[in-house]
């Protein structure tokens, strides 16, 4: 019967195109906006994560207090123990060192005078420690507009737009001005190894991205550092694993009264990420249920067109003696099938262009000349294996839910008044 | 109603001869601690959360236009130089022989970690030329007798769009200083103590500089040696001794 039903489907277009039509585009556009929503929502996570937050961050309770400060004065000392403590503790995670710092960048000139200078968002991340994975982390080969990776002391990375804006190049000399961990002025000069790109507007126009050493160095921060960055095995952030860590680890320190003793925070406990993760998971949530509502009720109301389109045709049915339940079940049959093509074509279609965008993106870097905020340049979709039921269910058993409500109407037929019915 | 307008009058004339007396009382503090040039040695103390640091310097200048200073401890600083002509400003770098020009924006950086900033530094007009005064009241500060000036700006270039003098009626030094933001807020105090007669001048040799947006105690200057009218040679005042 269901090759009799699928014959007829394909026959009468009439009846089959318009429901496979609606069903497919409303699954496509389920799937499509669920992994470009995926996508973006992740990647900022996961951008943070990578250059700002690490899964978890440990720094003394002094610098957590005043964290967006990047207040180096009140950084960690005797890393070399906290990094025995956390290798042996959680060997699972990755730890790197971090310094973040501020201060100002001059482009020497001629007859000393600077032909650039601007405020320079300092990162120190280890950079030439052979077992390091830092350079991968942050993309730096894939980044480089021009030059190569530091390789030596003395080396720097500039933000490209940043570079543009100094009037320097690969090679050129720049001196570094700043402050050391005592509050010390501090001076140091570098040459131009190498200018990045992170399609993040706000580092490409004032990032200076040097080796862990130099700055520990500079800043006078021997054994020292301002953060250590701690990332899950394989770089997913694991939240309810990086929770219990974090108890496990500030719970040594929970008696030292120390505001330089070492402390603990997940990737949701700073810069806001935390209400930003809950407001993904629900707003994430949220708007696929309501998006599969509203496409339901629209599938609903397709079926049960389809159904009432076919008046008709069931009380002619009828009147030869076919069953009411045989009918029925091959209306709902004939939804099914539908609503399988129909969410088999959205689902293809969905996947391909999540799966484009997930290459390709869109380039929002021109809205976001005068950015601030550390958000990627280029949105992209996310393929996930949710993708492939998300839209295909709700298509199918939207379908089916209109053929079922409007099959009732056939159990209210009367024979007596079918032949009537057929005069007109 | 001829009594309304002489009372309105006597209040004209009141505020008049107020603004006419903060004025001369600023004349006079201008007088206690300006001079046409003057040779300083000092100590600037900087309170951190972890230690505290002392920085030693000698600075030469003439009237507000034109200072030179050299840091000469600690080792960290030794050799550093700062020279100020006008509105310019330059530091010089022994260790990367570097001479640095800082304008713009990069003035609101701190001075070595403390709580002054390179444009207080910079600040070179005489407050009656960018403020309007008047006296506000007095007080007693540290058993010195005070008159509290209230100072607002009549320039768009003023640093801070008001500030609040306290003035040792005595002596005619400035014991207390606060500046605000034109919201309102309180951005930076002075606390000057201290005061000793230096050739015929009341001079504070201790001041507390506080930024009121950071945490901390401060910064201290302290006053070593100071020499007024001193005998500068010209050349001081020029990029060319930045590098020697």
């Amino acid at each position: 019967m269901i090759k009799f039903i699928f014959k007829a489907i394909l026959r009468d277009k009439n009846r089959s195109v318009l429901p496979v039509a609606v069903v497919s585009i409303g699954v496509f556009l389920t799937i499509a906006l669920s992994g470009y929503l995926s996508g973006f929502l992740g990647d900022m996570i996961d951008q943070t994560a990578r250059f700002q937050t690490g899964h978890v961050k440990v720094m003394s309770r002094a610098y957590a207090e005043n964290i967006d400060q990047m207040p180096n004065d009140l950084a960690l000392l005797g890393i070399d123990e906290i990094h025995k403590e956390l290798n042996s503790d959680f060997p699972d995670y990755t730890w790197v060192n971090r310094i973040n710092f501020g201060g100002i960048i001059d482009a020497p000139g001629e007859n000393e005078v600077s032909k650039g200078q601007g405020p320079a968002m300092g990162m120190a991340i280890e950079m030439f420690s052979k077992n390091s994975s830092e350079i991968e982390r942050m993309n730096l080969v894939n980044s480089l507009v021009e030059g190569k990776i530091p390789k030596k002391s003395g080396e720097v990375l500039l933000g490209h737009e940043f570079a543009e804006k100094l009037g320097v190049k690969i090679g050129d000399e720049l001196t570094y001005m700043g402050s050391t961990m005592n509050g010390s002025m501090t001076f140091a000069s570098f040459t131009i190894s190498g200018t990045v790109r992170f399609g993040v507007m706000a580092m490409d126009k004032g990032t200076v991205i040097i080796d862990f050493t130099d700055a520990q160095q500079i800043l006078d921060m021997e054994n020292g550092t301002g953060e250590i960055l701690g990332f899950y095995k394989d770089e997913v952030f694991m939240q309810d694993q990086a929770i219990e860590m974090r108890e496990a680890f500030n719970a040594k320190y929970a008696d030292n009264p120390d505001e330089f003793a070492p402390i603990m925070k997940t990737l949701g406990e700073q810069s806001s990420m935390g209400t930003y993760l809950d407001l993904v998971d629900s707003v994430s949530g949220m708007f696929v249920v309501i998006f599969i509502i509203i496409m339901s009720i629209v599938l609903w109301n397709t079926g049960l067109i389809g159904g009432l389109r076919r008046y008709q045709e069931f009380g002619i049915r009828i009147a030869l003696g076919e069953e009411k339940s045989h009918i029925y079940r091959t209306m709902i049959y004939e939804a099914v099938l539908i609503g399988i093509i129909g969410s088999l074509i959205g689902t293809s279609l969905g996947i391909v262009v999540t799966l484009l965008m997930q290459k390709y993106g869109i380039d929002i870097s021109g809205m976001m000349k005068d950015a601030t905020m550390m958000m990627p340049s280029v949105i992209k979709s996310k393929f996930t294996l949710q993708l492939l039921y998300i839209g295909f269910i709700p298509g199918l058993l939207a379908m089916v839910f209109g053929n079922m409500l409007s099959g009732i109407g056939i159990y209210k037929r009367e024979t007596a008044t079918l032949f009537k019915e057929l005069e007109v | 109603m001829k009594l309304l307008v002489v009372l309105i009058l006597s209040a004209l004339s009141l505020t008049q001869v107020q603004a006419q007396d903060a004025i001369a009382i600023l004349n006079k503090v201008d007088a206690n601690i300006n001079s046409e040039t003057s040779i300083t040695k000092s100590d600037m103390i900087i309170y951190g959360r972890r230690n505290n640091r002392t920085v030693t310097s000698v600075g030469y200048a003439e009237g507000n236009s034109k200072s030179f200073s050299e840091y000469l401890a600690p080792e960290r600083e030794k050799g550093t130089k700062m020279l100020k002509l006008d509105d310019r400003l330059w530091i010089y770098s022994p260790s990367t022989d570097r001479t640095i020009q800082l304008s713009g924006h990069m003035l609101k950086q701190s001075v070595m970690g403390s709580d002054l900033s390179y444009e207080d530094m910079m600040e070179n007009r005489k407050l009656t030329e960018m403020y309007h005064a008047k006296v506000v009241g007095e007080e007693t500060i540290d058993g010195r007798k005070t008159w509290i000036l209230q100072l607002n700006a009549k320039v768009d270039d003023a640093t801070y769009d008001s500030r609040k003098v306290w003035v040792d009626t005595e002596r005619y030094v400035p014991l207390r200083e606060e500046m605000y933001a034109k919201s309102g807020l309180l951005l930076k105090k002075t606390e000057l103590k201290d005061v000793k007669k230096i050739d015929g001048r009341w001079y504070p040799t201790k001041m507390n500089y506080k930024d009121m947006l950071k945490d901390g105690k401060g910064t201290d200057f302290v006053v070593l040696e100071i020499e007024f009218d001193a005998n500068i040679p010209e050349h001081i005042f020029s990029k060319a001794s930045l590098k020697k």
